[in-house]
């Protein structure tokens, strides 16, 4: 039998038998991926539009209560975009730019994040992670109905794999028994705690910091604004740190650190968080809590991200402390990465070699990320007392002078690692700008009433600023360069020829091209 | 007197990692004394005494009561 291990918040794919419990030999899938959170089902949908023919094998039959993520960055609203799924994430996220950090019971200073002009998506949304996954299915029913072949399975948990070097075996348990399948490829997007890691005995290592965070997800009416507080040791959480912000439905998500030394138990019963949250938001605040966890910050990484025909994408492969919305965004761009390489693969485009830029480039994106949240918490959580003594001395000095602002860390917006140096990058000109330069994703930018990041993307293509180049089999976008294009894409040269990658990455850029320099960078982007 | 009031300092974050892990095994006594050499090897990449002096004045001020 399949164990119920959480509460569902959406039932979204009921179990339904497949054929492959009725034949005698298994069937062999070309790609099999484990987990429908996110990442999985960010996954199906982009490998099914790219007609690879997949199947989602999910222990539950919908989206797990709790909103866990939160915080989706830009960069995960414009992969969504690709993948048809982002206008209702936008439409029913919270969008904040303004931060306040408060040191014991005053405020110490604000910030406003105010975006960039010329983006189609702001710098982040906050939205609760059922969402998500549901607009992701959503879309992945649309995408089944225009032909996607895409197989989702829910109540089908793995019971055991044999990897061999060009397949696997998967034993699957559903409510009604066991069957066996066979697969190219898998993709194991089930979690932190990763059952199929855990199958194969791959090692998951890194660090634990010794703190405890209490979230509490509380509805409310109250007036609050849409900002982000955040609070070094107020009255109502001595000595630790409180964050609050908004989601939708009047939700509100309250980080409380708690420190090392608690009880996992205690601390989430009601006569414990309950006073904590008045206390916060005040006598006489009406609020209904509906949701909370405690949880340990760590940064974990495997080795390798990919063994022979498997692949460890999103929390499975590597798993960020919050506070720095790497967790999920991370995530995203492991689906990004991996799905046109395997597309490529399939349709016989591309050598199996362009596979193992997986690991090279995701693992890149990784160790940024650890190193980003490790940083963050190293600040809210000193771990010496020298330390807590500078920690201190940026807070003391801050509320006199805005020089100390940027080592204020109580998170960092989530950024796309640039893949500076992948094996996959080709000729770049330094007299163009930094921010796309070969390996960056690309920069928006308004163009013609919509948006370049629309015109881009899904398949290799060329962007040609002011000249025309015509290749074979590669679609060109073509644009006269206004001064937003100039800052972004020409810096001191008068026009230019980018490859853009079907992930939206930058693969070669030059001042001038011709058909055969296009080829050959071509040629290294998928895997040589 | 800009450098006091504005952020110059490139890669904050890289920075403060950094300053961090020299003090990383040392004992207090050792963590203060480090403090007391870098303290005055910045003094002199500042060189300006007026720039010293307020430097000074608001250090002393921040460790205060805020207002």
């Amino acid at each position: 039998m399949v164990d119920v291990r959480y509460e569902t918040a959406f039932t979204l794919y009921p179990y339904k038998r497949s054929m492959d419990q009725d034949v005698d030999v298994p069937v062999r899938h070309p790609v099999v991926i484990v987990g429908g959170g996110p990442v999985g089902m960010g996954m199906a949908l982009d490998l099914g539009q790219k007609g690879v023919p997949c199947v989602v094998l999910d222990d539950h039959d919908g989206v797990g209560v709790g909103s866990r993520a939160i915080c989706f960055a830009k960069r995960t609203l414009e992969i969504c975009d690709r993948l048809g799924a982002g206008d209702p994430m936008v439409d029913l996220g919270v969008v904040w730019n303004v931060g306040k950090v408060f040191r014991e019971q005053r405020q110490i200073y604000d910030f406003n994040l105010l975006p960039e002009e010329g983006h189609k998506r702001p710098a982040f949304i906050n939205l609760q992670q059922p969402y998500f996954e549901k607009f992701l299915v959503e879309r992945i029913r649309v995408a089944q109905a225009e032909g996607a072949p895409i197989d989702i399975r829910g109540r089908n948990a793995i019971l055991n794999i044999e990897s061999q070097a060009d397949h696997v075996v998967l034993g699957v348990d559903s409510p009604e028994g066991a069957y066996t399948i066979e697969a190219d490829y898998l993709i194991a997007c089930d979690g932190a705690r990763s059952p199929v890691r855990g199958m194969l005995g791959h090692d998951f290592t890194g660090r634990v910091f010794e703190d405890n965070f209490l979230i509490c997800d509380v509805k409310m009416k109250a007036e609050f604004p849409t900002e982000r507080w955040f609070w070094f040791d107020p009255p109502f959480n001595p000595g630790q740190s409180v964050l609050l912000h908004k989601q939708p439905d009047d939700i509100w998500r309250i980080d409380f650190q708690l420190g090392w030394d608690i009880d996992r138990e205690a601390v989430v019963q009601p006569e414990y968080y309950l006073p904590k949250v008045q206390a916060m938001l005040g006598e006489g605040v009406e609020f209904e809590p509906e949701w909370v966890s405690v949880y340990t910050f760590q940064c974990m990484s495997m080795d390798q991200y990919r063994y022979g025909p498997v692949f460890f994408a999103g929390d499975s492969a590597h798993q960020v402390s919050p506070f720095g919305a790497r967790g999920c965004n991370g995530g995203m761009q492991d689906v990004d990465n991996l799905a046109w390489k395997l597309a490529a693969v399939y349709h016989g485009e591309a050598d199996s070699r362009l596979l193992e830029t997986y690991h090279e480039e995701r693992k890149k994106g990784a160790e940024e990320n650890i190193l980003n949240s490790s940083r963050t918490t190293d600040f809210m959580t000193p771990k010496t007392p020298i330390a807590k003594l500078f920690r201190e001395s940026v807070l003391d000095l801050v509320e006199h002078t805005d020089a100390m602002r940027p080592l204020v860390n109580s998170g960092r917006l989530s950024l796309p690692c640039v893949y500076d140096g992948s094996s996959l990058n080709g000729p770049d000109d330094d007299r163009m700008p930094v921010r796309t330069r070969v390996g960056a994703t690309l920069v928006d930018a308004p163009i013609n009433g919509g948006w370049l990041i629309d015109q881009l993307g899904g398949e290799f293509k060329i962007l040609a600023v002011n000249c025309d180049i015509q290749i074979e089999g590669l679609q060109v976008v073509s644009l006269d360069a206004d001064p937003t294009l100039c800052e972004r894409y020409l810096g001191s040269v008068a026009q230019a020829v980018y490859l853009i990658r079907p992930d939206q990455i930058i693969a070669a850029r030059w001042e001038k091209a011709d058909a055969t320099d296009v080829i050959a960078a071509l040629q290294v982007a998928k895997g040589g | 007197m800009d450098v006091l009031y504005t952020p110059r300092i490139d890669d904050p974050d890289g920075f403060y990692a950094e300053l961090l892990d020299a003090h990383e095994g040392l004992s207090e006594v050792q963590s203060h004394a480090l403090n007391a050499r870098l303290v005055l090897l910045l003094s002199n990449v500042v060189g300006d005494r007026d720039v010293l002096r307020e430097a000074l004045a608001l250090a002393q001020k921040a460790g205060g009561p805020a207002d």
